[in-house]
């Protein structure tokens, strides 16, 4: 208990975060708390192994995909900035936003959710989802549940109902395209209280 | 100067003297006494009632405070920062199959990701397990600053309030509390040898029976531990195992303290080695090898022949194997229940007004853990005694287990959780993952069967 002022002013650069991101200062100091309570050591960051450690994480299957979403390039550490601006994306879109044209589109966008969600299947950032990269988000999903075969027959349709210019992978574009009737913003947000 | 200090030297003395057996003399008159007789003054609740009124006056005081400096007290949301969503995997993909492409067949579709995406990140900012482990966030303000989040400094009367506190708790309460505790614990292990080596026999339990109560009831006393015991008419008899839920090491003495339990446990070395070999020559209770441990068949044998001998006393066992912070209740080992015995359920709740009993081992060690204890206001919690339950027929010992974990969970007010308390240290099993893949997979290809 006590206010909120007293732990925002313990988060650096909040107000910019805040600005970046949409949170308000109540979500801003809810996820610094719970920053601190993933990072066991106190180390001031976070490792991959804080992740592993959330036990509803552990058991989704898409776990290593989703862990490697926050450590981008490779890196083991996550200070409190990157966290937040990870969780930005599933923010509930603002509808009220003024469309400005110059200025970047905010974190919590269709577009910037869109991308989140690609990266999880193209794991080797080459900008399109190769057969193979699909058939591996396959084979995490649904592992022993199906045989090969299936998943390769699901993975070959996928492709051919979503691959429009014929190079044998999906990019972002024909991504986009596909999920175009599907409610983005019900089913990548998070609905935070307050 | 020196012929100065001589009569004040020996008024100094007397005067140690004196205060040191009033002292005594009030310890054993208030405390050990009624603890060897079982009788109560009533000063514990008094005590209690009064620690209320003032916590309530603090209380207030911070309120008032708080509003004047316009700031927020309470910590917003201590239950979640997140509303999670309530459907089911299936749900969700049918949900998405029929706003999506409307293609009919349950058909893989790129963004049936997106379900697992999302119920991950929701994890990561809120999951219900790591909230079992840490200690429960207060409402009001019981003056230890151990359970301070973020109090700063309201009203002079308050921290003169606190220091007074803290004056009372380590210079009068902490000392008075270990002298009680080590009375206890030596009586147990003289008293428990002495009758060792009495033959076996009526004389011998009824004997035992006495000591152990008594000693328990001084240890309780040692922690000025309020109890209140609900439903007595259900204690646990001779040739039944009691189960309760587990939130420190503290649950023994306070149930042993109402009634003579076998215990079960590892053997350890040290003080506590001694202690097991004391009470094991009065009464028999059940102390395991390190190495035996391991062998469940081992464990479960002695046990149910201990509990077939109906002279010997109930087993007193605590299935979540590890301690929960008594906001709920975890999954029960079925270990216990697989023995066929009847089984007497025990509720445990703790008021966390007085002081936080919730012992958290991996951030306190258990010398430390006791001197929490020993220096707060006091350890006020309820027992309910439930009705015995058997396993029925056409039941296996897991639905058994966590019928008995659910009548706890109702009775004493606590969430009924389907985790593993094991959990806090250890990883989760691949069964949990194939139970998400296997309903993925039944949405997908059973829908393509059709």
């Amino acid at each position: 208990m006590g206010s909120t002022s007293s732990t925002l002013a313990k988060i650096p650069n909040a107000e910019d975060l805040m600005q970046e991101t949409g949170f308000t200062p109540a979500h801003l100091v809810r996820l610094y708390d719970r920053f601190k309570v993933l990072d066991k050591d106190k180390k001031g960051f976070l490792t991959p192994q804080d992740f592993v450690a959330i036990k509803e994480l552990a058991m989704n299957p898409i776990c290593d995909r989703i862990i490697g979403a926050f450590f981008t390039s490779g890196g083991e550490t996550l200070d409190f900035p990157s966290f937040v601006r990870i969780l930005a994306h599933f923010r509930p879109i603002d509808k009220n936003r003024p469309k400005e044209p110059t200025s970047p589109d905010p974190i919590n966008s269709r577009s910037n959710k869109l991308k989140f969600a690609f990266q999880l299947y193209d794991q080797d950032k080459d900008g399109k989802i190769s057969r193979h990269e699909l058939l591996q988000v396959l084979r995490a999903m649904l592992e022993k549940q199906v045989t090969e075969e299936q998943l390769e027959s699901i993975a070959d349709r996928t492709i051919q109902e979503a691959d429009l210019d014929r190079d044998d992978a999906i990019s972002f574009e024909e991504f986009r395209k596909s999920l175009e009737k599907v409610n983005i913003d019900h089913k990548m947000s998070i609905r935070f209280l307050r | 100067m020196e012929s100065y200090l001589f009569p004040f030297d020996n008024l100094l003395c007397m005067l140690l003297g004196i205060s040191f057996t009033v002292w005594f003399t009030l310890l054993l008159v208030f405390i050990i006494v009624p603890a060897v007789f079982g009788v109560s003054f009533g000063i514990r609740r008094l005590y209690m009632n009064t620690l209320l009124k003032i916590f309530e006056w603090a209380t207030l005081r911070m309120e008032r405070g708080a509003k004047e400096k316009n700031q927020q007290l309470y910590k917003p949301y201590s239950n979640g920062i997140i509303a999670k969503e309530p459907a089911s995997l299936e749900q969700e993909i049918q949900e998405m199959r029929r706003s999506g492409s409307g293609l009919g067949g349950a058909e893989f579709d790129m963004s049936d990701i997106f379900y697992f995406c999302r119920r991950g990140v929701e994890s990561i900012v809120d999951d219900e397990v790591t909230k079992r482990f840490t200690a429960e966030e207060l409402e009001s303000w019981n003056l230890l600053t151990r359970s301070n989040y973020n109090f700063h400094h309201i009203s002079t009367r308050l921290t003169v309030l606190w220091g007074l506190g803290v004056l009372i708790r380590y210079g009068i309460l902490l000392p008075l509390r270990v002298t009680l505790a080590f009375t206890g614990v030596g009586l147990l292990v003289f008293l428990t040898s002495i009758i060792g080596l009495l033959p076996n026999g009526g004389m011998k339990s009824f004997l035992s029976e006495k000591v152990h109560l008594m000693c328990y009831r001084i240890c309780v006393r040692a922690l000025t531990a309020i109890i209140t015991y609900h439903d007595s008419e259900n204690k646990p008899k001779n040739g039944g195992i009691c189960v309760a839920n587990h939130t420190s090491p503290i649950d023994v003495i306070i149930l042993a303290s109402d009634g003579c339990y076998a215990m079960v446990g590892q053997v350890h070395g040290g003080l506590m080695g001694v202690i097991q070999r004391a009470m094991v020559k009065a009464c028999p209770h059940i102390w395991f090898e390190r190495s035996e441990v391991k062998d469940r068949h081992l464990v479960a044998k002695r046990l149910s022949d201990h509990v077939a001998d109906k002279s010997k006393l109930p087993i007193l066992i605590f299935p979540e194997g590890t301690c929960i912070n008594n906001t709920s209740v975890m999954m029960f080992k079925k270990g216990s229940f697989e023995i066929g015995c009847t089984v007497y359920p025990v509720a445990i709740k703790y008021d966390p007004r007085f002081g936080e009993a919730f012992w958290n081992s991996s951030k306190f060690g258990m010398v430390n853990y006791l001197l929490h204890m020993m220096s707060s206001w006091a350890i006020v919690c309820s027992v309910w005694y439930l009705p015995p339950m058997s396993r029925e027929e056409g039941e296996d010992a897991v639905q058994f287990a966590n019928r008995v974990k659910a009548a706890i969970a109702r009775k004493g007010g606590l969430a009924d959780l389907l985790w593993d308390g094991g959990l806090k240290r250890e990883k989760v099993k691949e069964v949990f993952k194939e139970e998400q893949q296997k309903l993925y997979s039944k949405v997908l290809v059973g829908g393509e069967e059709d």
